[in-house]
């Protein structure tokens, strides 16, 4: 269904762009079909009982995502398709090769080390480069060049699952006193207390602050759901408003961010140009857009990445931009189902940071593009572009279906065994 | 746990409902001001590659038109450019793909896109023929009008309007510093930037129509407003009240007099004080002939403190202070165009318009007509009074007054052979060591016997010299050159 919807749009776009049906439509069409096909049988194959939601819901985003990178640079939506069809590959190949989630947890430490030796890839003298955003993330190995913070991402997030899963009970119930604070031990929590301070600083170090932000939630959230202990909410927002404030004080960058965001009008060509433009774009728009391939406005920078929800939201309006932001809460109910349902801690844990990730990130950077938030780069999810993001975006997927197709699988084996008592 | 993720999910559902809410505030809400920012190029671009109309001028030259971009490889397959250059830069406006459109081009966009509901309408039987249904405009301006009015200002800044008082039309604006549009208006993005950085950081605001969007101190030119307010008011004639011959006036609460320039003594009725400009007598005039009521109704009366209703983007207010109830300082000042009085050059060719028009201000407009390919009239400007700040018979005193002034006072210098004129100067004091001043003269002229059919108004920026005569000196043969272009145009007198 959501390949046809996919499909419908991409010639729609190349029609609105110059009025004419693509000639490569019959390969596109075949190899979308395909792709998006064999996800959809590994899945039936490889994890039967898996939610039947999400799936489809991704097909949706990354094939718009693609349709709108078509409408604005055709190297890029070369480049896209290519990025699809090994995310896809490394979608089924990570049901392939998980069978259950908890076999990752025996690895907490390595993904630990590589999460953070990833991250600090890219200061490494001659590998890091910054891809002109201003934030040093990128690495270029021969010909390939990634953002191993994408990996590291995923990589972290699995630490801490396994992490909190074994010592949630300690971490919740021990006792630190200072003054009238009753904090957690700090020998229970250190070792995820001293992975996230280095990631927070080597993200802050490489000026990424949409990152810093995003994996800053992420722990929190983690840890409270882990120890369902609200007092942790309450001490790190307080860190993050200190961290913030301080950030806002010190940092050149950080405050330049923050006033575009207060006023963008004062400095309309300078840094404020790219959110008034993407805004111009989305008020163009209006309520139903300016219809597929027909927006494709190049005076916003990074507008197929950072800004590409400005351009979905010029071109297919209201209504399109409600979509996305629909697809997402329907991600992030599924994924939060998955989390709910399962009984393994570890699984929940996991299926809980995953679905953090996903939603806090395109929230994070729509929220940038709106205007709600200060504007932080950081990709969304599934629809920009960019190879890195999407393929780890895809790796999550298909932890997040191995999960939920291990709890019905578990479920159904009760079933079972009930009938036969 | 579950409990946690529960309410992890509402949180989320809440951040997102905060999106969607934002996304509606930008696309429905603020969509409006958003679409109508001057920065925003959005419709522009749309428009850039639809054809667009030419910008005629009544005497049929082109000052704005859609070329072929020579650059076959461009996404841009039309250009707009402007032929005259700075002669029309601050009517027309520019167009361009960066920093979207301004002037004529703005105004009249919806009628050169061929956008209208008209033309959109004419076109649907059009259906099926492949034919472009924009709209050429014509406006009232004349190039030699414009020539006559840069050749004579020079690179003094300035500005000069000419308008037909009976209708309204506009026949000249010219100011300078001027610009030329086909700079910003370029396709080449860093020709654009480059020169729209020139342009803003230049000395002057060249981009800035000075006619109509800058105000100065009117000086005495303001004096025919304040004659105006007293003779609609029946509180002065031409023989009554008899102002005392004094060299300054003393307004009540203070004991800093007004003076006469160069401490010469004036006085006696309307023509008499009218002729010599005398400020110890308008002062008293205002003050106490007419005061504070009457002063602000009047000046409003005339278009003070309102928004001109021209037929282009953001004009500016002229101003009249409206707490003077209590100040009879300044409200004498006031009354000789002085403190806080400002008006812009278009208010006050407007007020020569109305002493020349029988009391009516007409609404100012550049619009002739809109012709669509074929040359059929699409649609053509009816012109529509504005104002009516006096009787026809204030306005015909007032007339005589001031052809007296042309004759006989300090505006001789606009005078000219065989038809009737009449005018008054300004000088309006900005500092006086060394002496500078705004150079003012403001005037009508037309056949003898008949309404006249051309009001001009002139502001020269900064000259060295304060006395009554520097307007007189160097403003008056500004007007008198454009107001024989004008007539010349117009059959002659």
């Amino acid at each position: 269904m959501t390949v046809v919807i996919v499909c419908a749009a991409y010639v729609l776009a190349s029609l609105g762009s110059d009025s004419r049906i693509p000639a490569n439509i019959i390969p596109f069409l075949v190899a979308v079909i395909a792709l998006f096909m064999g996800a959809h049988f590994a899945v039936r194959k490889l994890a039967p009982g898996a939610d039947p939601i999400l799936l489809p819901t991704v097909t949706l985003l990354n094939g718009l995502g693609y349709v709108v990178i078509a409408g604005l640079n055709e190297k890029l939506a070369a480049a896209q398709a290519t990025w699809t069809a090994i995310g896809i590959l490394g979608f089924v190949l990570t049901l392939w090769w998980v069978k259950r989630p908890r076999d990752l947890e025996r690895y907490r430490y390595t993904f630990a080390l590589v999460g953070i030796g990833l991250l600090l890839l890219p200061l490494i003298p001659g590998l890091g480069y910054d891809a002109g955003s201003g934030s040093k993330i990128w690495v270029k190995l021969g010909p390939i060049n990634f953002q191993p913070g994408e990996i590291a991402k995923v990589a972290l997030a699995i630490f801490f699952a396994a992490y909190l899963a074994d010592q949630r009970e300690l971490i919740a119930t021990s006792q630190w006193k200072i003054g009238p604070l009753r904090l957690p031990h700090p020998k229970y929590l250190g070792p995820v207390l001293i992975a996230w301070g280095i990631t927070l600083l080597v993200m802050f170090y490489q000026k990424d602050l949409g990152s810093s932000l995003l994996f800053f939630g992420l722990f929190l959230v983690m840890i409270w759901v882990a120890t369902q202990r609200t007092s942790f909410l309450v001490i790190g927002g307080g860190l993050f408003a200190a961290g913030t404030v301080f950030a806002w004080r010190t940092l050149d960058h950080v405050k330049v961010r923050v006033d575009i965001w207060l006023d963008p009008w004062k400095t309309p060509s300078g840094d404020g140009y790219q959110i008034i433009q993407g805004m111009f774009a989305m008020a163009f728009g209006g309520l139903t857009g300016t219809g597929l391939g027909r927006g494709g406005d190049t005076r916003i920078p990074a507008a197929e990445n950072d800004f590409i929800f400005a351009v979905i939201a010029e071109e297919l309006g209201l209504a399109g931009g409600s979509l996305i932001i629909v697809a997402y809460l329907l991600v992030i109910g599924s994924g939060l189902r998955i989390a709910a349902d399962t009984d393994q801690i570890f699984d929940k844990l996991l299926a809980t940071g995953f679905t953090l990730l996903l939603g806090l990130q395109a929230f994070i950077i729509v929220a940038g593009v709106l205007r709600l938030l200060p504007l932080t780069g950081v990709a969304l999810p599934f629809i920009s572009y960019g190879g890195s993001s999407l393929v780890m975006n895809y790796v999550i997927l298909a932890l997040l279906l191995r999960i939920s197709d291990q709890t019905s699988k578990r479920a159904m084996n009760r079933a079972a065994a009930e009938v036969a008592a | 746990m579950n409990r946690n993720i529960m309410k992890l999910g509402v949180v989320l559902v809440v951040l997102y409902v905060a999106l969607f809410a934002k996304l509606n505030w930008i696309q429905v809400v603020d969509k409006n001001s958003l679409d109508s920012n001057p920065l925003n190029t959005a419709e522009v671009r749309r428009d850039f590659n639809r054809p667009r109309g030419t910008i005629l001028t009544a005497d049929g030259a082109v000052i704005a038109q859609s070329v072929a971009n020579p650059d076959t490889s461009s996404e841009f397959k039309r250009m707009r450019v402007y032929p005259e250059g700075e002669l029309f830069g601050q009517t027309t406006g520019y167009f361009s793909f960066r920093y979207g459109s301004s002037g004529l081009e703005r105004q009249y966009n919806d009628e050169l896109s061929g956008s209208t509901f008209d033309q959109q309408i004419e076109d649907f039987g059009d259906l099926f023929v492949a034919r472009e249904n924009i709209g050429n405009v014509s406006i009232s301006l004349r190039k030699d009008i414009q020539e006559t009015a840069r050749t004579q200002l020079g690179n003094r800044e300035g500005s000069v309007v000419a308008l037909d008082p009976r209708t309204g039309a506009i026949l000249g604006s010219w100011s300078w510093p001027s610009y030329d549009p086909n700079t910003v208006s370029s396709l080449d993005r860093t020709i654009a930037e480059t020169s729209w950085k020139m342009l803003n950081a230049a000395p002057g605001v060249p981009m800035r129509a000075h006619f109509y969007q800058d105000r100065y101190f009117p000086g005495s030119t303001f004096k025919i407003v304040t004659s105006g307010i007293g003779l609609q008011t029946g509180k002065v004639t031409n023989t009554e009240p008899v102002y005392p011959f004094t060299n300054g006036y003393t307004p009540e609460g203070t004991n800093k007099p007004i003076m006469n320039f160069g401490g010469e003594t004036c006085g006696g009725t309307l023509p008499e004080i009218l002729r010599v400009s005398c400020n110890s007598s308008f002062a008293q005039m205002g003050a106490e002939t007419i005061g504070a009521v009457d002063m602000v109704a009047g000046a409003g009366s005339f278009g003070f403190n309102a928004t001109v209703p021209i037929d282009m983007p953001d004009p500016v207010k002229s101003v009249f202070p409206t707490n003077v109830g209590n100040n009879q300082a300044k409200l004498a000042m006031s009354s000789i165009g002085q403190n806080d009085v400002q008006a812009t050059p278009l208010e006050m060719a407007m007020v020569a318009g109305a002493v020349a028009n029988g009391g009516v201000i007409m609404k100012p407009h550049f619009l002739f007509e809109v012709r669509n390919v074929r040359g059929d009239v699409v649609s053509s400007y009816a012109p529509s009074k504005w104002l009516t700040p006096m009787s026809s018979s204030a306005a015909a005193t007032l007339f005589d007054d001031m052809v007296g002034v042309a004759k006989g006072g300090t505006a001789t210098g606009i005078a000219i052979q065989g038809c009737t004129v009449g005018g008054k100067t300004g000088t309006a004091q900005l500092g006086t060591d060394p002496p500078k001043s705004h150079t003012w003269i403001m005037g009508f002229a037309g056949p003898p016997g008949k309404p006249p059919t051309v009001a001009v108004a002139v502001v020269v920026l900064n000259q060295s010299g304060g006395s009554e005569a520097t307007g007189g000196r160097i403003a008056a043969p500004i007007a008198k050159a454009v107001l024989q272009i004008a007539l010349a145009a117009q059959g002659g007198c």
